[in-house]
C-alpha cells in the first residue's frame, strides 16, 4: 500500500534540517512548528510577525509542492473527521503542555542533544506507535 | 525586514521537506507508526536526513556569538525532565497516532486545501487554548492554596 521511499525521504529530511538551520543561523529561533503556531494562536506582543511569515512560507511551499508533487497531499482520508478532530485536540494540548512536537523536540532539540527533547521524542514516538497499532488492529471502530 | 525574509524562506523550505519526505501523507505516517502492519520505514529516513544535517550545522551555528541578523540564540534552557514534559509528549503522541498529522504537516495539508487538515488545525488551536486555560486555572488554584494559612 505504502511505497518505501528512502531517497525522497532522506532528501526531504535534509530540507527540513536546512530549514531549521536557516531559522537558527539568521533569526536565532528554534523551528518548532507547534511553538511557532501556538505563538500566533495565543499571541505575545512583539513576537508575532516572524511567526506569521514562517507560516506564510509553509503555505507558499505547500502550494508549490501541491503543484509539482500532487501525491504529497492525498485526497482520500484515512480517518473519519471526528477522529481527526479529537486527534487535533490531543496534538494541540499535548504539544503546548510538553513544549514541542516532532520538529521542536524531535529535530531541533535532538540535534542539540537536549535531554528534555530526547525524552519527549522517545515518549511521543512510543505513544504514537501504540496509538496507531491499537487503532489499526484492536479498536478498529476508532478509524 | 531581513529576519522576515529568512523566516519566510525557512517556512517554505520546511514545507518542501515535509512534502518530499512523505510527512504530509497521513497514511504513510501511520504506516510508519504501525509496526504491526505493513511497516513503511521511510519516515525514519526523514529523521535521519534532518538530524544528520542538523547535528553538523547546529554545531557550527551555535559556535557563533549570535544569529547573523542580530540578537541572541533563543534556545530552551531547561534541563529538568518534569511530569508536564512527559505527559504532554504522551498526549501529543496519541493525537499523532490517531490521525497521522503532527503540527507541520497539518498546516501544510491545510494550505493544500485538504478538509481533514482544516479540521485538525482548528481543533489543534482549540487544544492549545484549552491547555493555556487549564494552566491558568491550576495556577490560580495552587496560588489560592498557598495563600491559605497552613493547617495543623
Amino acid at each position: 500500500m505504502n511505497h518505501f521511499t528512502p531517497v525522497a525521504s532522506l532528501i526531504g529530511g535534509a530540507l527540513i534540517g536546512l530549514s531549521t538551520s536557516i531559522l537558527l543561523l539568521f533569526n536565532g529561533r528554534v523551528a518548532g512548528i507547534s511553538g511557532i503556531f501556538g505563538g500566533v494562536v495565543i499571541p505575545r506582543r512583539g513576537d508575532v510577525a516572524w511567526r506569521i511569515l514562517f507560516l506564510a512560507g509553509i503555505v507558499a511551499g505547500s502550494l508549490v509542492i501541491a503543484r509539482l508533487l500532487p501525491e504529497a497531499f492525498p485526497r482520500e482520508s484515512v480517518r473519519s473527521l471526528p477522529v481527526v478532530a479529537v486527534a487535533g485536540l490531543f496534538v494541540g494540548f499535548g504539544t503546548r503542555l510538553g513544549n514541542g512536537c516532532t520538529s521542536g523536540h524531535g529535530i531541533c532539540g535532538v540535534s542539540r542533544f537536549s535531554a528534555r527533547s530526547l525524552v519527549a521524542t522517545v515518549v511521543f514516538r512510543v505513544s504514537g506507535m501504540a496509538t496507531a497499532i491499537l487503532t489499526n488492529h484492536v479498536f478498529r471502530g476508532l478509524r | 525586514m531581513n529576519k522576515s525574509i529568512t523566516a519566510f524562506i525557512s517556512g517554505a523550505v520546511f514545507a518542501a521537506g515535509l512534502g518530499l519526505g512523505g510527512m504530509t501523507q497521513p497514511a504513510k505516517v501511520l504506516g510508519f507508526l504501525d509496526l504491526a502492519g505493513a511497516w513503511d520505514p521511510s519516515l525514519a529516513f526523514v529523521m535521519l536526513g534532518a538530524l544528520g544535517l542538523n547535528i553538523v550545522l547546529f554545531r557550527f551555528i551555535l559556535r557563533r556569538v549570535g544569529p547573523i541578523f542580530g540578537g541572541v540564540f533563543q534556545l530552551p534552557s531547561r534541563k529538568d525532565i518534569d511530569p508536564r514534559l512527559v505527559t504532554g509528549a504522551a498526549l501529543f503522541g496519541v493525537g499523532w497516532g490517531l490521525a497521522g498529522y503532527c503540527p507541520g504537516p497539518g498546516l501544510s495539508a491545510l494550505a493544500a486545501g485538504r478538509i481533514p487538515a482544516l479540521v485538525f488545525v482548528v481543533t489543534m488551536a482549540a487544544g492549545m487554548v484549552a491547555q493555556r486555560w487549564l494552566d491558568g486555572v491550576l495556577d490560580g488554584a495552587s496560588k489560592g492554596a498557598a495563600a491559605k494559612p497552613a493547617r495543623g
